[in-house]
């Protein structure tokens, strides 16, 4: 990328004022991103103006764009692990899978509860606090086989996203619970301060991140060891530590996005919860400028990238487009954005334009 | 014996195994019936995970596989059902427009530099929102012609059905082979995987050979939706959610390294057949629950990646994928 930026300067000499060429050919992510979310909500504006309404109803904010928040929390949480495994050049393709195995043991357990079981690993807050741990150890598994055992990540990843569900399925026994206890619920559809709670834990859970890799050195040595993971190896950084590390920050994760999406609708469907929430977390990383080859990474822009996505669905929500056609739009405009990224692709469009010039 | 043939064996071993327990327990296992049943219902994905096998061994991935047979299904359903058009126009038409599909994500993953996961990924979306979009229910085909290739079926004395679907599959493997094996582009695809970098400088047509594999496998894909099209004589949208899983996974266990460069179609269709006769296994044994079929995949997989993870570390094998794993950053 750093002969990208030479080149566009040696650009700017040449062709001075050509401000077409420099903005097609200038690599800065936070533009792009920022663009494509301004040109979705400014769409979004168009088709209903009350889009960006915010009214107060029983002490909760009401609105799209509280939606839209509301709805990307879980996708948020999840592209916030992925981020920093991609970062290592790794990918977690269980993910949803994992959401689906949390939100079981959560309501299996909290149902125990409710049935009045009384040993203190059955109160809501053990639950909770089992649920995290058990995502931490699908982490951990998929850490050990990317970092111990060198497998591939994609692969490695491949197999508890396969057995994942059955996992899940397992621990419900094929059923789908439902539970009515409210610390669990609250999780995924409580209200504090008249917003929904997912936002908070969502938001929470970015800035803890993001002190943790930026005001130490963690994030530097995960972006080394996904540049070159031998090279950080003779370095002295400990690689596998690292790689162990960034898939059990991915499982924890999945664990809360798995509760969260069990606390909305009150019940853990082991077929349907996180079901292809590992590719909108991956599209949503690569949409914020992470390379899937590992290296430089961005919290912040992964975090937009789901904003991207979830204002997207909810500007067809609020459309008049029939909704079997919101994959095929979200197709073309993921396509649209990732073009949009792509320096030989600016390249191209920019040829004719320097001609001119 | 060469070890490159070592995870091929293992493959086959595994199915041996897994074949003669089910028989153990269930007689019907050495009658044509089941075994006529297997190529049948396998056929679909079997097809498809011959094209995924090149695609993987090219060093990509292709995840749109499942959408494009779901796509597929409903153009025909819809094509023949409602709008009166002839099976085999029909066919053709959607053959051209899956062909141009892959070629698009081709030239998307090879052009522009987008991640082949990310560019089939949007294709997965694209397929089966189109799919969507032609129709959310599940339509049913009456046409001759449909009835016609029902009736293409030979009959073994102990009334196992060879069915069209099984003949395709068996004529698409052998020619998968042949063009893995015995064309110029097979070789090309392999020494793409192998190391791009190499084999850009040994003048393999690297564009060429990126386009052509990802239109083969939506070829492919499309080719196997029109097969599920026949057998089942409807469209469903819904249809192959999740299939692109099983392929892949098909493909592993048939042994091809997920990194490129090294694999075996016929080792694809082994695994497709070791799936399958879990599959019917768990069908025919009421007492075991769906959901250890995820598992059993699962444990499959694992067993199969830590093999080949070990014949790499003791030989060298698969030495220089690392080497190209080096080499894409």
């Amino acid at each position: 990328m750093d002969s990208e930026k030479i080149d566009t300067h040696s650009e700017k000499n040449k062709a001075s004022g050509n401000k077409i060429i420099q903005a097609l050919r200038s690599d800065s992510r936070l533009l792009w991103t920022i663009l494509a979310l301004a040109i979705i909500l400014f769409v979004n504006l168009l088709i209903s103006p009350t889009f960006f309404n915010i009214r107060l109803v029983n002490g909760r904010l009401v609105g799209s764009l509280i939606n839209v928040l509301d709805s990307s929390a879980p996708y948020a949480l999840l592209a916030i692990g992925m981020t920093l495994v991609i970062a290592t050049k790794g990918i977690d393709l269980s993910v949803g899978a994992v959401m689906a195995i949390c939100a079981a043991v959560s309501v299996v357990l909290i149902n125990n509860f409710e049935a009045g079981a009384t040993a203190f690993y059955y109160q809501p807050i053990f639950v909770i606090f089992i649920t995290i741990v058990v995502g931490a150890i699908c982490g951990l598994w998929n850490g050990i086989l990317v970092a111990i055992l060198d497998l591939q990540p994609i692969i490695a990843t491949l197999i508890l996203m396969v057995a994942g569900r059955g996992v899940a399925q397992l621990i419900t026994g094929g059923q789908s619970p439902t539970f009515t206890n409210e610390t669990l619920a609250f999780i995924g559809r409580g209200v504090l301060f008249g917003v929904p709670f997912p936002i908070y834990i969502a938001i929470t859970v970015l800035i803890l991140v993001m002190l943790l890799v930026r005001r130490s050195a963690l994030g530097l040595l995960i972006e080394s060891v996904g540049v070159n993971d031998r090279a950080s190896y003779y370095a002295g950084v400990r690689a596998s530590m690292i790689k162990l590390f960034v898939y059990v920050i991915s499982g924890i994760c999945a664990a809360i996005a798995g509760m969260i999406v069990a606390g909305e609708v009150r019940s853990a469907d082991p077929h349907t919860a996180g079901l292809f929430s590992e590719l909108d977390a991956i599209l949503a990383v690569v949409i914020g400028g992470t390379s899937l080859f590992g290296g430089r990474f961005y919290l912040g822009l992964s975090v937009m990238g789901v904003l991207i996505i979830q204002s997207l669905l909810a500007g067809l929500y609020v459309s008049d487009l029939h909704p079997t056609t919101n994959l095929v739009i979200k197709a073309i405009v993921v396509l649209a954005v990732l073009l949009l990224q792509s320096p030989e692709f600016r390249r191209y469009i920019a040829q004719p334009f320097r001609r001119l010039a | 014996m060469k070890s490159r043939f070592i995870p091929l064996l293992m493959t086959f071993l595994v199915f041996i195994a897994m074949y003669a327990f089910a028989y153990s327990r269930f007689d019907s296992f050495g009658t044509m019936r089941i075994v006529g049943n297997l190529l049948r219902d396998n056929a679909y994905w079997g097809i498809a995970a011959v094209g995924m096998t090149l695609v993987i061994v090219s060093g990509g991935i292709d995840l749109s596989v499942g959408s494009v047979i779901a796509f597929t299904g409903v153009f025909c359903a819809l094509m023949i059902g409602r709008n009166g058009w002839h099976p085999l126009v029909t066919f053709a038409v959607i053959l051209s427009i899956g062909t141009i599909f892959g070629a698009t994500m081709g030239y998307l993953i090879h052009y522009f530099k987008i991640p082949a996961f990310i560019a089939t990924l949007s294709g997965l979306f694209l397929a089966r929102g189109m799919a969507y979009v032609l129709s959310t229910d599940s339509i049913r085909i009456d046409h001759p012609f449909y009835e016609w290739v029902a009736d293409l079926v030979y009959v073994f004395p102990d009334r196992g059905r060879f069915t069209f679907a099984a003949a395709a599959f068996l004529i698409i493997l052998v020619i998968g082979i042949f063009v893995a094996h015995y064309t110029r582009f097979g070789r090309n695809v392999y020494a793409l995987g192998g190391n791009p970098q190499a084999a850009l400088l040994l003048g393999v047509p690297v564009a060429r050979t990126t386009i052509y594999v990802y239109a083969l496998s939506s070829f492919l894909a499309t080719f196997a939706g029109i097969v599920l099209s026949l057998s089942k004589r409807s469209g469903d949208s819904s249809i192959g959610v999740g299939l692109e899983l099983d392929v892949i996974a098909a493909v592993v266990i048939g042994g091809t390294l997920l990194t490129g460069g090294s694999g075996y179609v016929i080792g694809t269709f082994i695994a497709v057949m070791v799936l399958g006769t879990i599959r019917t296994y768990l069908t025919l044994d009421g007492s075991l629950s769906p959901w250890w079929i995820k598992i059993v995949i699962g444990i499959l997989l694992f067993a199969f990646i830590a093999l080949q993870k070990f014949l790499s570390t003791r030989h060298g094998m698969f030495g220089k994928n690392q080497a190209v794993e080096a080499a894409k950053t």
